[in-house]
């Protein structure tokens, strides 16, 4: 069991990131959300991004973007996705790697070509495991400007353990603790994602959350 | 280049030590002997070396055949692998070279009986590794798929049988490997031809030379096999080929 009596909602068409630490259940709730424990059933029509990119290694950039048409077997809908697959790819600065193996790419852009497999989906609702946590520093930033940017429009729960990236993507952050699993007020920092790294309010915000985190401690 | 120079001194050594012991020619021939025998009967040693190879490709094709279908037969249903597990494993707890007299007494002195024996060493490994391989499918994949509403058929070809390729090629490799053995055995049993039936007639009227010579090309015959099928079990995961090779 992950959590007791735990009510949680999200705001339809905006990113809601929920921040905890290791251990707290972060990957269960998703889990749970999406489907995947035994005996549930997912919150909606999701797509889902875990923190690996789990890409096929067998596939090219382009048929991994489609990967979901190909699984459902329906060919039309594949024919017709193809031409967002390829835009979702140049969006996210593939577009010249649509042929290459995953294994001919870095880390970030194996990342950044699951982020256009999830986009491309094209689901009302987007679950994202730590997407970034696996990134340089450099590259995470890049990556969340970027997923903010792409998400527009989309609910999307975004499970992280770090603040400074809850407080760049999310709409709304919110702290969780356990177990057993909870989860705090809803944090809705100034300003539209993707928010600037630089900005002060942020670093007001980053450290607020951190006392935040630490009180919530897992024993 | 090492394995030539190594091959190349273990011939000369064992040239000298026949030279040097004067070990009769029915017992332990010299290779330089071996070799002439080989030129001058190479019209008889082809057409038994044809015999073979086609018993040993026929076996591999039928065991790695067999072999797929158990796996995937096995990894699709629980209820079949509950019964016929115990099969398997009881096929190979018998020795093989304790059923080929009854193979022979069922499929005759042809090919028929060659091919299978090395269907049945053949099949084992491969059936064992790719049903592991289709078992051990990243778990990750498996939950992407399950939350793009993949259909058990198209995870099943698409996701599970690529993902366990490179642990099918391994198993063909082994395959490839041990499939002179049941062709060979068979052969020794009772046949009519092929290299393993030339060196039992050959040993028996103390042609010994020709009896290597046979072997000479048994060995050749099976590190071609080997190769071939690694050289193609390679290009089937062309994913797993080390960095700049």
């Amino acid at each position: 069991m992950v959590a007791e009596r735990l009510t949680l909602a999200f705001s339809a068409g905006r990113t809601t990131c929920l921040l905890g630490r290791s251990g707290v259940g972060k990957t269960s709730l998703l889990r749970w959300l999406a489907g995947l424990l035994p005996g549930t059933q997912p919150i909606g029509r999701i797509a889902y991004m875990a923190q690996q990119d789990l890409l096929l290694p067998w596939l090219s950039v382009l048929d991994n973007v489609l990967l979901g048409y190909r699984l459902r077997e329906d060919a039309r809908a594949l024919r017709g996705a193809e031409p967002r697959a390829r835009k979702l790819l140049g969006d996210v600065g593939l577009g010249e790697r649509l042929g290459d193996l995953p294994a001919a790419l870095s880390g970030g852009m194996r990342q950044r070509a699951a982020l256009a497999r999830t986009l491309c989906e094209n689901r009302p609702i987007v679950l994202m495991d730590e997407p970034f946590a696996h990134l340089d520093a450099v590259t995470r930033l890049e990556l969340q400007d970027l997923s903010a940017r792409l998400l527009v429009g989309r609910t999307a729960v975004l499970v992280t353990h770090d603040p400074l990236e809850a407080l760049r993507v999310g709409h709304e952050v919110r702290v969780l603790s356990g177990p057993p699993l909870d989860a705090g007020p809803v944090l809705a920092p100034p300003g539209m994602p993707p928010r600037d790294p630089a900005d002060p309010v942020l670093f007001a915000l980053q450290a607020q959350l951190i006392a935040e985190l630490r009180g919530s401690a897992p024993p | 280049m090492r394995p030539l120079i190594t091959a190349l001194g273990l011939v000369a050594a064992w040239e000298a030590l026949v030279w040097a012991t004067g070990v009769p020619l029915y017992i332990l021939p010299p290779p330089s002997r071996v070799a002439l025998v080989m030129i001058e009967r190479f019209d008889l040693l082809i057409v038994h070396a044809a015999w073979t190879a086609a018993e040993m490709l026929l076996g591999l094709a039928l065991g790695l055949l067999l072999g797929c279908a158990i796996a995937i037969v096995f990894v699709a249903s629980a209820g079949w692998r509950r019964w016929a597990l115990p099969l398997v494993i009881a096929s190979q707890a018998i020795p093989v070279i304790a059923i080929a007299p009854l193979l022979v007494l069922w499929l005759g002195f042809g090919m028929a009986s060659k091919v299978a024996m090395a269907a049945l060493v053949i099949f084992f490994p491969v059936a064992s590794t790719f049903y592991d391989g289709l078992r051990r499918t990243e778990a990750g994949w498996l939950d992407l798929a399950c939350t793009m509403n993949a259909t058990p058929r198209s995870v099943l070809l698409r996701i599970r049988l690529p993902a366990a390729l490179p642990a099918f090629a391994s198993g063909a490799r082994v395959a490839a490997a041990i499939a002179p053995i049941g062709a060979v055995i068979g052969e020794w049993v009772g046949a009519s031809a092929g290299l393993g039936y030339l060196m039992t007639q050959q040993l028996a009227r103390g042609q010994t030379p020709l009896a290597f010579a046979s072997l000479f090309l048994l060995c050749l015959l099976g590190l071609a096999l080997y190769h071939v099928t690694d050289f193609a079990t390679r290009r089937l995961v062309p994913w797993q080929l080390p960095q700049g090779d």
